[in-house]
C-alpha cells in the first residue's frame, strides 16, 4: 500500500475512497446516545475496577505466600536443629540408653518402612477395588452408602483409628504388634485410596468403556482392563499421596505398634516407627534425644517429600484420554 | 411398514438360507424403552433385512440411537432403564432371560459417533476382541488383524505402523480402525451411530464406500443426521420422530414419495 502510494498517488486516492469511507459518513451518524452514555460510564468506573482488581490479586498472592510459610519455617528449623545429628550412625545404629551420646534410629526407619509396606499391601487393593466399584456402579445404593462411609472414615481422627485397632486386634491377641499397627494404618489408607481411585476412574471417558462392552467384554472385565489401565497413572498418584500421609501418622501407632527401642523384624511384636520415636524423644528430658528427634523429623519429612515427588512424576500424563 | 411386518408371518430365518445364527435378520416387536420415567421408544415394529444397509433418520432425541443401542443391549449399562417388547436376532429374542449379552455384543458390532480407539497400538486395538475370545495364537491373531484391516480398507495405510499408537491416526483413519476392530469379532450385524458426523467429506466418502462393500457380508444399520448420506448408502430408511417409528420404506421410496406428512416435511428440510 505504501509502495503503491509512492508511485501512484492518484490511484491511492481512488482506493481510499472506495474501501475506507470516513467515520462521519456512517449511515446512522455515529454512536447512538445510549452508546455514548455507556462509554462515559465505563470510563468513570474503569479506574475503580482496575484498582479493585489489583487489590484482589494482591490479597490472593499474599494468601498463596502465607500458605507456604509454615512449610518454609518447618524446613528451616528442622535443617537447623536436626541436620547436625543426621549422619551414618543415625541410619545404621539403634538408640543408646539415656546418658550415652550417639546412637541412631535404624530401628525406627526399618519399622516405618515395614509398617507402611504392610499397610499398603493391605490397604491399596481394597481401596482401589472399592474406588473402582464406586465409579463403575455410580448411583447404586451400595455405592452411595460406601461413598458416604468412606468420607466419614476419611474425616475420622487418627487417634480413634488407633483405639479401634487396639480394641479389635491388640486386646484379643493380648499384646502390641507390628501387624496391628499396619492394620490401623491400612484402615486410614483405604478411604483415601478409594476416593482418589473413584475420581480417577470417573475421568475415563464412557466411550472407551462402551467400546470394550460393544466388543463383548463383560462389565467386570472392562473395568479391570480398559478402565483401570487408562486410569493407572492417576490411581498410582493417589495411592502414593496416601502412603505419604500414613508414613507420618503417630496416633494410630500409639496403641498398636507401641514402639520399640530395639530393631525388630517380627510382625507379631511391637515395632519402632519414626513418628513414635520422634514423639518419645521429644518429650524426654535429654538434650541428646531432642537433637535425635529433630533429625528423625527431618528424615521423615524427606521421606514424605520423596514419595510426593514420585507421585508428581506419576501424575505426568495423569490420564490418557485415548482419542486426541 | 405394516406390509413388511405382515410379510414375515413366521419368526425365524427364511427357508433356503445358510442356516440360523449367521444371517443378521433383525426384527423388533412392540419394542419400547424408558430412561427412568421418560419413555424414549414407543412400540417399535421393524424388520431389518439381512445383508443390506438400513438407515435411521430423524431429529435429535427421537430415539434412533436408543433403538440402535438396544440392539446390542448397550443401553442396559445405563442406570434406571427398562424396556418392553422384543428384539429378535435371527429369530431369537435377545432380551430373553439367559441370553448371553457378551455373546450378543460379539455378534452385533458397534461403531460410535466419536471414534474411541483404545490408547494402545493399532494391532492391539484390532486384537482386543479376538483376544477376549481366547485367541492367543500369534499367527492366527496376525491373520485376523490383517483381514479386519483389509476389510476396513485401512491395511495399506497402517501396515507399516501396526505397533504404533492408534491415537496417532487421523480422525477418519481412527473411525475406520474402529470399524475394523468391530469386524475382527466377525459380527453378523454392524451398528453405526452417526459414524461420519465428525469427519470431513473425503473421510465420510471412504466410510460410505466401505459400508456398501461390507453389506455383501453382513447387515448394516446406520444412524445418521445426514439425509444425503442415508439416500446415498442405504437400501431402506426408517424415519423416527419423538420415539415413534413414523415410516419405514425402501430408501428411494421414502425420499421421493413419503407416505406421511411428517416424513415429507423432514426429508424436504421443512423441519428438523
Amino acid at each position: 500500500m505504501v509502495g503503491m502510494a509512492d508511485s501512484e498517488p492518484s490511484s491511492k486516492c481512488e482506493v481510499t475512497k472506495r474501501h475506507d469511507p470516513p467515520m462521519t459518513s456512517l449511515p446512522n451518524g455515529g454512536p447512538s446516545k445510549r452508546q455514548r452514555e455507556t462509554a462515559s460510564r465505563t470510563r468513570k468506573t474503569l479506574r475503580r475496577r482496575r484498582a479493585t482488581n489489583a487489590f484482589m490479586v494482591g490479597v490472593l498472592a499474599l494468601s498463596a505466600v502465607l500458605a507456604t510459610i509454615p512449610l518454609i519455617l518447618i524446613l528451616y528449623h528442622l535443617l537447623k536443629s536436626g541436620l547436625s545429628s543426621v549422619n551414618v550412625d543415625f541410619f545404621t545404629n539403634t538408640p543408646k540408653p539415656p546418658g550415652e551420646t550417639g546412637g541412631g534410629m535404624y530401628n525406627a526407619i526399618v519399622g516405618t518402612l515395614m509398617l507402611v509396606a504392610m499397610a499398603s499391601v493391605i490397604g491399596m487393593p481394597v481401596g482401589i477395588g472399592a474406588g473402582l466399584y464406586l465409579a463403575e456402579r455410580k448411583g447404586t445404593k451400595l455405592a452411595n452408602t460406601v461413598r458416604f462411609l468412606a468420607d466419614v472414615l476419611n474425616g475420622l481422627p487418627s487417634i480413634v483409628m488407633g483405639i479401634f485397632a487396639w480394641e479389635f486386634l491388640v486386646k484379643p491377641i493380648g499384646h502390641f504388634s507390628a501387624l496391628a499397627g499396619a492394620a490401623a494404618l491400612a484402615a486410614m489408607m483405604v478411604p483415601m485410596v478409594t476416593r482418589t481411585t473413584e475420581e480417577m476412574v470417573s475421568l475415563v471417558p464412557t466411550s472407551l468403556r462402551e467400546a470394550a462392552l460393544a466388543l463383548g467384554y463383560s462389565r467386570a472385565r472392562t473395568a479391570m482392563t480398559v478402565v483401570l489401565r487408562t486410569a493407572t497413572a492417576g490411581i498410582v498418584t493417589g495411592a502414593l499421596v496416601a502412603v505419604a500421609r500414613i508414613a507420618g501418622e503417630t496416633a494410630p501407632l500409639l496403641f498398636t505398634a507401641l514402639g520399640n527401642q530395639f530393631t525388630s523384624y517380627a510382625l507379631n511384636k511391637p515395632i519402632a516407627a519414626l513418628p513414635l520415636q520422634i514423639f518419645n524423644y521429644a518429650v524426654s528430658p535429654y538434650d541428646d534425644w531432642h537433637a535425635q528427634a529433630w533429625a528423625g523429623a527431618l528424615v521423615l519429612i524427606a521421606l514424605v517429600l520423596i514419595i510426593s515427588l514420585a507421585a508428581r512424576a506419576a501424575t505426568r500424563g495423569r490420564i490418557d484420554l485415548g482419542a486426541d | 411398514m405394516t406390509d413388511t411386518a405382515r410379510a414375515v408371518t413366521t419368526i425365524g430365518p427364511p427357508a433356503g438360507t445358510a442356516g440360523p445364527g449367521t444371517l443378521g435378520i433383525l426384527q423388533a416387536r412392540q419394542f419400547s424403552f424408558w430412561y427412568g420415567e421418560k419413555q424414549a421408544l414407543f412400540d417399535i415394529d421393524l424388520d431389518i433385512h439381512a445383508r443390506s444397509i438400513t438407515a435411521f433418520i430423524g431429529p435429535s432425541g427421537c430415539g434412533k440411537s436408543t433403538f440402535l443401542r438396544s440392539i446390542n443391549r448397550l443401553n442396559e449399562t445405563i442406570l434406571n432403564t427398562r424396556h418392553a417388547g422384543e428384539i429378535l436376532l435371527d429369530g431369537t429374542n435377545i432380551y430373553e432371560s439367559g441370553t448371553d449379552v457378551v455373546a450378543l455384543r460379539q455378534r452385533a458390532g458397534m461403531v460410535f459417533q466419536r471414534w474411541n480407539c483404545f490408547p494402545k497400538s493399532i494391532y492391539d486395538n484390532i486384537a482386543f476382541g479376538p483376544r477376549i475370545n481366547g485367541e492367543s495364537n500369534r499367527a492366527v491373531l496376525d491373520g485376523i488383524v490383517e483381514n479386519a484391516l483389509r476389510r476396513a480398507v485401512l491395511w495399506d495405510e497402517v501396515k507399516d505402523r501396526l505397533r504404533q499408537s492408534a491415537t496417532g491416526l487421523s480422525g477418519g483413519q481412527q473411525q475406520r480402525l474402529c470399524i475394523a476392530r468391530a469386524l475382527a469379532n466377525d459380527p453378523e450385524l454392524l451398528l453405526l451411530d452417526e459414524p461420519c458426523s465428525a469427519l470431513d467429506p473425503i473421510a465420510t466418502q471412504r466410510i460410505e464406500e466401505l459400508l456398501v462393500e461390507l453389506k455383501r457380508e453382513l447387515t448394516v444399520v446406520i444412524v445418521t443426521h445426514n439425509l444425503q448420506q442415508a439416500a446415498r448408502v442405504s437400501d431402506r430408511t426408517a424415519f423416527f420422530f419423538v420415539g415413534q417409528l413414523v415410516e419405514y420404506a425402501p430408501t428411494g421410496q421414502l425420499f421421493t414419495s413419503p407416505q406421511h406428512e411428517r416424513t415429507e416435511a423432514y426429508v424436504t428440510g421443512r423441519f428438523g
